[in-house]
């Protein structure tokens, strides 16, 4: 198990990386997107795949990392990369503020609430809150990315430094995953109750999952604002929160269910694009269907296996090869 | 003062609409404890198929005046609570043992796939309803001039409202529908159908979504594919106020809904306008989740 994870991932980063010398500049860009979509799904995969919080309010977070790198660059003349961790602290901060009263909602109730917020931050950026916004038309002139003093500008620049970054998020991930934080997050997916019975504080885990994926977002939001160089409250609408919840959903909650779900949502409709505005008509089927028959998703993660100490091995007399699968989660 | 209750009757009238779709919310919450995020859509495709009636069979040429309105929006009322009832077949009842969350998903696909079914059907420009079966006259009331397609709008929803009301209350069906809401297992041991019943709710509420889709086409004169979700969003949040799986609550929410937006939209801000609602929506859930008239949660949210 462990084995076939590992190679799949091999194979993974092979064929990202030779991709680019096989791929004209527009395949390149939609692979950009695909990369964009992964690490955004990744960071709300936290919220919604481990912890089972349903957020359909992932673009706000975005926005507000996206906006905040453009702010900075734009007036203050900082340097896009160097605005990344503050985006990404703007967006966490944002998420404290907003997801603290709202923790406690079942299900059913927080997906309508973030939809709420997700269009509330949508309206205010078009009402060019505090006059740094833009209004309807956004912000542009966003300068290009210096990496050491290699400027970024070209699709194939764009996909090496996203899919590196999507490299980095999946190994954070998978260690986060197997952290206490990452199973706390798993108890409270699977019963709610019973992890708070058992002394985990879970509205505090729920809020720091909450945190932790918005920072995530935030900082995919510069690569964004990088990227397009124009940037309007049109590209955070509920719509691509609705993109990227399907993803997350329909891949299963796994990292590589989520690579999964964002090649076949973002790049798959590409290869079919004079049916592209059935796109959505076929997503929406999907998800019905999907639900009736694959409620888990298509790559769901995998059960845990852990070592047990030697003492409690030699009563029970199992152990050996569980082993060699320790880790678990994928 | 002029301003005033020209907003206010305005409020009532748009909030006339968000009750008659909040009841559909409310009802299948009541009976499923399921959020049935496809509501919005069948109230866009109510609106849509309002539009076909009026103006490719010229039913409002031929049929004239009041008449050919009534006819129309009878014949909405039958198509949507058809495809409602289609829905729950189709998307709904294939998952009533699971969890509810993978019913709120299937949910979320139905409405996306709604929304572009209309509009891959229709196109993705507005539509405009037909000028002229719309009512111009204007009445003066006490020295305000109040357009006549208003009141008749507030009447319309509150006549609904009062016979959905009466259905529940008074009739077998209706009290079995009340009994499915409080304990199915129960419902079902006392000799009740409870999947006829469910089929009924889900026949109900969207028929009463349609009627709204078709009454915001004649109000505002033209209808968007879109429309569907932000009419949903504000009616659900009017349900959640008047507290969801509440009859009259929806009712009440809807209205009272319908006239903070108004007055906010006046008073407040234009622009914020959409953001009042959600705004309200928060509020209610942090606040005060059980909503104005809900007494009875079945679990903690």
């Amino acid at each position: 198990m462990t084995v076939s994870r590992t190679t799949s991932y091999a194979g993974i980063a092979v064929v990202v990386a030779v991709l680019p010398l096989l791929l004209d500049p527009y395949w390149t860009d939609v692979f950009v997107s695909i990369g964009l979509y992964s690490v955004l799904a990744l960071s709300l995969n936290i919220i919604l795949g481990q912890a089972g919080l349903f957020h359909m309010g992932h673009a706000a977070f975005y926005a507000v990392g996206a906006y905040v790198t453009a702010i900075a660059n734009t007036m203050w003349g900082v340097p896009v990369l160097w605005a990344m961790p503050f985006a990404g602290l703007a967006a966490a901060l944002f998420a404290m503020v907003v997801a603290r009263p709202i923790i406690h909602l079942r299900g059913d109730y927080l997906l309508i609430v973030t939809i709420g917020i997700v269009e509330i931050v949508r309206i205010a950026l078009i009402n060019n809150v505090f006059g740094l916004t833009g209004g309807a038309n956004g912000i542009f002139g966003i300068s290009r990315p210096m990496l050491f003093g290699f400027k970024i500008a070209k699709p194939v620049h764009f996909y090496y430094l996203v899919w590196a970054y999507v490299a980095c998020s999946i190994l954070l991930f998978r260690r986060l995953e197997n952290s206490r934080f990452g199973r706390a997050l798993n108890y409270i997916k699977e019963d709610d109750t019973a992890a708070e019975g058992s002394g985990v504080n879970t509205a505090s885990y729920k809020l720091w999952a909450f945190v932790l994926g918005a920072f995530w977002a935030g900082m995919t939001g510069t690569i964004y604002a990088a990227k397009m160089t124009i940037i309007s409250p049109e590209s955070f609408s509920f719509w691509e929160s609705v993109v990227l919840f399907a993803i997350v959903i329909l891949g299963g909650g796994s990292n590589r269910g989520v690579l999964l779900g964002a090649f076949l949502l973002i790049g798959l409709p590409e290869f079919f694009r004079e049916f592209a505005s059935a796109r959505m008509l076929a997503f929406g089927l999907a998800m019905v269907v999907m639900m009736i028959f694959r409620p888990q998703g298509m790559l769901p993660p995998m059960p845990r296996f852990y070592k047990l100490p030697e003492r409690i091995r030699c009563i029970t007399g199992k152990g050996g090869d569980a082993a060699a699968q320790a880790g678990g989660g994928a | 003062m002029e301003e005033f209750f020209q907003q206010l009757t305005n409020g009532l009238a748009v909030g006339g609409i968000y009750a008659l779709i909040a009841l559909g919310y409310t009802m299948v919450y009541g009976v499923l404890k399921l959020i049935n995020f496809a509501h919005g859509d069948l109230f866009t495709i109510g609106a849509y198929l309002g539009f076909t009636l009026f103006t490719a069979f010229g039913l409002a040429g031929w049929v004239s005046g009041p008449g050919g309105v009534l006819l129309v929006l009878v014949m909405v009322m039958g198509l949507v609570a058809l495809i409602g009832f289609l829905l729950e077949r189709v998307a709904y009842r294939p998952l009533r043992s699971s969890s509810r969350l993978s019913a709120v998903v299937s949910a979320l696909g139905a409405s996306i796939f709604f929304q572009n079914a209309v509009m891959l059907i229709y196109g993705a420009k507005f539509q405009v309803y037909p000028n002229d079966i719309r009512p111009s006259y204007v009445l003066s009331i006490m020295g305000i001039d109040v357009p006549l397609v208003r009141i008749m709008m507030i009447a319309a929803s509150l006549g609904l409202m009062l016979a959905l009301y009466w259905f529940t209350q008074r009739t077998r069906i209706g009290a079995a529908i009340r009994a499915t809401a409080i304990d199915q297992g129960a419902a079902k041991l006392m000799g009740i159908d409870v999947n006829r019943v469910i089929s009924l709710v889900f026949m109900i509420g969207p028929a009463l979504g349609g009627v709204a889709g078709v009454m915001v086409g004649l109000y505002y004169g033209q209808v968007d594919f879109t429309m569907g979700w932000v009419y949903g969003l504000k009616a659900f949040t009017a349900a959640i106020l008047g507290g969801i799986g509440n009859i009259p609550g929806a009712m009440v929410g809807g209205l009272l809904l319908g006239v903070i937006e108004a007055l906010g939209a006046a008073y407040i801000s234009i622009a914020w306008k959409d953001a009042i609602a959600f705004l309200v929506l928060i509020l209610i859930l942090i606040i005060r989740p059980t909503g104005l008239l809900g007494e009875r949660v079945a679990d903690k949210i």
